[in-house]
């Protein structure tokens, strides 16, 4: 499937802490059933937590929403969901899971996912941090960014806990800084372009 | 000469922003193939993102600044090499993990089990044992550990020693006394354990049916025939083209009718082997061989 040269974006990663979703469902809830890109979101939660967030955002989405398993091919159009008590390592067109130990004390971590989604995809990611009561995925917006992908972060002033967002900016100068709603509708503006393509 | 830039804080490993994939990709497969042809070690089908990962967190570890760098490292200093395995085979495990798993287990596969004289029972990538010891107080407690024999095995005889010790961080007791409530545990979780060394020290009668040996799922064949294989959060670290070679030696390995039990977040589905199973479980990975 060689369709190098090709501009547009892949994969959509999004990172947030506990208590970020409804800001994952007004984000996921807003994007139309013709969007192409895969998403891939890790929120930090107990590792107890059971299917729930996957079933939430499910019904407020025109999308199809899975939570991620080993080897799970990234599809278009489809919004994946990092499980808890696992990091998510992007590989090109699958996720792998790890079992290493916290980073920050969070598993899953947002900037484990970043990072490998940043050597994984390159400029055809793109990096969102939403709310968040801590600075995971500073770092890997970071790598994203410089990788030449875009970063995208929701405007401190409008999030629920600024930290995360707030330390993401600061780590990104140039990261486009948004409002939840102006995020949706310039994510689903951007051109696509196909995240299986790279499986070896 | 790229050095990593740092992000002035406790920034993660990485490989260093001046970043060509392609030669960072050759410098890994170089120093793979080097690990196997001079330790022996076959890691040359691991998932790439986590080995990469792994890797860089070494250099870091040794000071270096890039792969070429920490490969003539552990090719001369066979203590290096030692570190390096550490990093790539020891993964955080904890015992009666997803404790739904083994209320599961005692429902579904115990019953199974008391239909056998003789239960031989295989931990597949056992690492520090956590599960090994899990899977004897279950069995115990089942009044089926005096027929049982469980062959705990891992590629890392390092992290096999300390299985054999057993003995287990104090501070995570709280922790595993949860899970084991969780679990469907029958006694007091305090009672398998005493207080020493820092550490709790876990009952030698535990481990009178275990036989720890050092075994590569890679490269090695099978070595008996089972009744269950546990291995659970191990095959997420290979690549598909291994886990369907690790699933076949699995396949070849278990009795009629025997069971396996894979991670939590682990699947068939994505392997050649799913039609030669049944579930026994809707959520959790339990798998019994029909064909």
């Amino acid at each position: 499937m060689a369709q190098t040269g090709s501009v547009g974006y892949d994969l959509v990663v999004v990172g947030t802490s506990w208590g970020g979703l409804t800001a994952l469902r007004t984000l996921v809830g807003g994007l139309p059933d013709t969007f192409m890109m895969a998403v891939a979101l890790v929120q930090h939660r107990h590792k107890d937590s059971d299917h729930m967030l996957r079933t939430l955002l499910q019904e407020g989405s025109a999308l199809e929403v899975h939570e991620v398993e080993d080897k799970m091919p990234i599809l278009q159009g489809r919004v994946y969901v990092a499980p808890p008590d696992y990091h998510t390592l992007v590989e090109p067109g699958h996720f792998s899971l790890s079992t290493e130990a916290p980073v920050r004390f969070s598993r899953p971590s947002i900037d484990v996912t970043f990072l490998s989604a940043a050597d994984s995809y390159a400029h055809r990611t793109v990096g969102i941090v939403l709310t968040g009561a801590n600075a995971d995925g500073s770092e890997g917006l970071r790598r994203i960014s410089d990788r030449g992908g875009l970063a995208i972060v929701q405007d401190p002033a409008t999030a629920e806990s600024t930290l995360m967002p707030a330390a993401a900016v600061k780590a990104v100068p140039r990261a486009r800084v948004m409002t939840l709603a102006d995020m949706t509708k310039f994510i689903a503006s951007l051109p696509a372009g196909s995240p299986e393509r790279d499986e070896r | 000469m790229a050095v990593p830039v740092s992000s002035g804080g406790d920034s993660l490993p990485g490989p260093p922003y001046a970043y060509n994939s392609d030669l960072e990709r050759l410098e890994i497969e170089l120093l793979l193939e080097g690990v196997f042809r001079h330790y022996g070690f076959d890691f040359r089908a691991y998932a790439y993102a986590s080995i990469r990962r792994r890797l860089w967190k070494r250099v870091e570890g040794e000071g270096l600044r890039t792969i070429s760098e920490l490969q003539a490292c552990i090719l001369h200093d066979a203590d290096a090499m030692e570190r390096l395995l550490l990093d790539l085979s020891v993964n955080v495990t904890a015992m009666f993990r997803d404790p739904g798993f083994y209320r599961e287990f005692r429902e579904k596969v115990v019953p199974l089990l008391r239909t056998y004289p003789f239960i031989r029972i295989w931990h597949a990538g056992c690492s520090t044992g956590e599960e090994v010891y899990s899977m004897a107080i279950l069995l115990e407690e089942e009044g089926l550990y005096d027929r049982a024999r469980l062959y705990a095995t891992d590629i890392n005889d390092v992290v096999l020693q300390r299985a054999k010790q057993g003995i287990f961080p104090l501070e995570r007791m709280q922790e595993y006394t949860d899970n084991y409530i969780k679990a469907g545990g029958t006694r007091s979780f305090s009672e398998y354990y005493t207080a020493k060394y820092d550490g709790a020290l876990f009952s030698p009668q535990l481990t009178r049916n275990v036989v720890f040996s050092q075994h590569n799922l890679v490269t090695d064949r099978s070595f008996s025939e089972f009744h269950v294989i546990f291995c659970r959060n191990v095959l997420i670290y290979f690549d598909k083209t291994l886990q369907n070679r690790v699933h076949q030696l699995f396949y070849e390995s278990l009795v009629m009718f025997g069971v396996m039990a894979l991670g939590s977040k682990e699947s068939l589905k994505f392997s050649q082997y799913e039609p030669c199973y049944e579930k026994l479980s809707v959520t959790d990975k339990l798998y019994k061989k029909v064909t």
